[in-house]
């Protein structure tokens, strides 16, 4: 990393975004290979490498244009959009209610397959499987978000303290991290995720796995550590910056140089793994519920209305599974292909 | 090389010890109740104090670590509470089940990954590299479970009415009958399928990157310009200088997969690690959680440590820091 630094370190001033490249955990992340400068934007910098870019403020602008060229990552962008609406408005959109008193009209309904009326056919008791699917992704959403948000809180605190104090705080919260990495994680999801009653050494209880403040508070709690390396290791390089010395020499706390002058500037790769996180939460809760540790039937989660309809496999009735299924896949498809454009975007150094 | 070998191993046994507390505060005070479980039935309002004076729960914290500590270390790793058998005999069969699933997933997945690896490097942003990268994505952003129901239904329900023979090709449980080696076979195959998906997706991406690295570097460079060939150059020089960094990644995840296999062994009804956990978790027996977390976290230790030796052993600059 510090090989690359001083070619990038007037981009790092002039747009007030400059981001180094992530060294994080994330099979994908850890991929995107430094070669050379490959797709170092030269058009915004004249020869002698000062930026003819219009000063900070506008940075953000060219953040967006730069992710505006990832094609792939637009169309997931827009893509996600209009699900989440739908999902968002579920009931509105819907004609059906996913979860219908069942009356004869209902169950006459049953086992239909994919039809314009019915696009992700009905279930055994006349269920419209797309509102369903729709009602489910609400959750989805909202806990991959939830997680995202709750992760970054937690990774910021812990890394931003190690990466800023340094030194013994610095390896105490670091190897609490990589402890926390050793775990088995699916394994410590689902043993807390089945704990009915859980608290918090008996101080105060939180909710259950069952609900989505649970589920997102148990995913959080094991998907901060990338974020806190990112920030730790930005933060071990930015605190050795002029600008940092002199906001110390005027005087200004340990939090507020945190919180004012080494967090913006770390935003790029918390954003970036922070949509990472998202895909994964999803992921994660979907597995929890399709092993019966997450939501619970009668509500719907992508995960438990698999599993609901898991012995459809091998029949005619299959739909029922490839249709939650590929939702999910197509959702967490596209939010790490967003993320893959705003790490473009954010950090043009790094290329997979 | 002993030293550094000597001193990797020194550094691990405080993370083995301090990951055996965590893993100890995390079952304990966020794992279901041992006395709630085993009095969820009872109407008897004493019954979960005797069963809490009966597993040693009402002691402090630490004490109660240091017990369960003793007793392990020396192998009396208790019974399970609903079937009575002995939790270390459940959990030798159920590695030795595990460990020849992860056996063939890597072998296989390893193999296709390096492959895929050198392919991309050596032809970076042609339109072979372009697929490989978005079939690596798809591996990512695919839910295990759902993957292993589609093969159920496409490979073993379908294929079987498509070639329209008595027995599937490829069984979707254990077999009972057959014990050959095709047999053999036959039921591993989709579940090495499975989870090579995500370890293909995750190694090739690895070795992409560290083969390119090392083709940009001088001394690929110098050989191609001494007039070596472009094969012999990829094959012999980038190829073993580049292996290192993939060899360590895979130690990695194959420490995590004794612990990980919960989903592929569901999917398929396999007996195993996952499958020990997953029955121990639903039916609330919580005698076995506390053991099979340990051996895990000794196996993703151990593991890590390999990885580290391994690394060392293939690059010497790493032993000198």
């Amino acid at each position: 990393m510090s090989d690359r630094r001083p070619e990038f370190e007037h981009r790092v001033r002039e747009s007030g975004t400059g981001t180094a490249s992530p060294a994080g955990t994330s099979a994908l992340l850890d991929a995107a290979v430094v070669t050379a400068d490959e797709s170092f934007d030269h058009t915004e910098f004249d020869d002698e490498g000062v930026s003819t870019a219009p000063p900070v403020g506008s940075s953000w602008r060219l953040v967006g244009r730069r992710f505006v060229r990832h094609k792939i990552a637009v169309a997931s962008l827009i893509i996600l959009l209009v699900v989440g609406g739908l999902a968002a408005f579920a009931s509105v959109v819907s004609p059906y209610d996913f979860n219908p008193p069942l009356t004869s009209d209902v169950l006459d309904d049953a086992r239909q397959p994919p039809s314009w009326e019915h696009p992700f056919g009905t279930d055994k008791l006349g269920r419209d499987q797309l509102t369903r699917v729709l009602h489910a992704l609400q959750k989805s959403l909202l806990i991959g978000l939830g997680v995202a948000v709750v992760s970054v809180v937690i990774g910021v605190l812990i890394g931003s303290m190690a990466g800023f104090y340094g030194g013994l705080t610095d390896s105490a919260l670091m190897r609490f991290t990589d402890l926390v990495l050793v775990v088995p994680e699916l394994a410590v999801l689902l043993i807390v995720a089945k704990n009915p009653d859980p608290s918090f050494f008996g101080l105060f209880e939180f909710p259950p796995a069952t609900e989505v403040p649970g589920m997102i508070l148990i995913l959080a709690a094991l998907g901060w550590m990338a974020i806190a390396r990112i920030v730790r290791g930005e933060f071990l390089s930015l605190r050795e910056k002029e600008y940092v010395e002199a906001a110390r020499a005027a005087g200004a706390s340990g939090p507020r140089i945190i919180w004012r002058h080494l967090l913006p500037n770390t935003v790029g790769p918390i954003v970036v793994f922070a949509t990472l996180e998202v895909g994964a939460a999803i992921l994660a809760e979907a597995t929890l519920s399709f092993l019966g540790a997450g939501i619970q039937l009668p509500e719907v989660s992508l995960g438990n209305l698999i599993s609901d309809a898991e012995s459809t496999v091998g029949t005619d009735l299959a739909y029922l599974i490839i249709f939650p299924g590929l939702t999910l896949f197509l959702i967490v498809l596209c939010v790490n292909f967003v993320g893959d454009g705003l790490r473009d975007a954010l950090d043009p150094k790094a290329t997979s | 090389m002993t030293k550094y070998i000597g001193r990797r191993i020194a550094a691990s046994i405080p993370v083995l010890i301090l990951a055996s507390m965590l893993v100890f505060l995390l079952v304990r005070e966020f794992g279901a109740d041992p006395a709630r479980v085993r009095c969820q039935q009872s109407r008897d309002v004493q019954c979960r104090e005797r069963a809490r004076q009966e597993l040693g729960l009402d002691a402090s914290l630490p004490e109660q670590y240091f017990t369960f500590m003793g007793d392990f270390v020396q192998g009396d790793w208790g019974q399970s509470q609903r079937t009575d058998r002995s939790v270390a005999e459940s959990i030798r069969e159920d590695l030795w089940a595990t460990s020849q699933l992860a056996f063939w997933a890597v072998l296989f997945s390893g193999g296709i990954a390096l492959a895929v690896g050198v392919y991309s490097a050596s032809r970076p942003y042609s339109r072979g590299d372009y697929l490989f990268t978005g079939l690596a994505f798809a591996g990512i952003a695919m839910p295990t479970f759902w993957f292993g129901l589609l093969t159920i239904q496409y490979l073993t329900f379908e294929l079987q009415q498509l070639v329209g023979s008595a027995e599937p090709i490829f069984y979707s449980i254990p077999n009972p009958v057959g014990s050959g080696v095709v047999d053999y076979f036959r039921e591993l195959a989709l579940p090495v399928l499975v989870l090579s998906v995500q370890l293909v997706a995750g190694w090739s991406r690895y070795q992409r990157s560290s083969m390119l690295e090392e083709l940009n570097s001088d001394y690929i460079r110098t050989a191609r310009a001494k007039g070596l060939p472009r094969r012999r150059v990829v094959w012999k020089h980038g190829l073993r200088n580049s292996m290192s960094a993939l060899v360590t990644v895979v130690a990695l995840d194959v420490g995590a997969l004794f612990g990980g296999l919960i989903i592929t062994e569901r999917i398929f009804s396999r007996p195993g690690m996952g499958s020990l956990l997953l029955s121990a978790v639903n039916n609330g027996d919580t005698q076995i959680v506390l053991p099979w977390m340990l051996v895990v976290g000794v196996f993703i230790i151990l593991f890590n440590l390999i990885a580290d030796v391994a690394y060392g052993v293939l690059d010497p600059r790493v032993r000198l820091q």
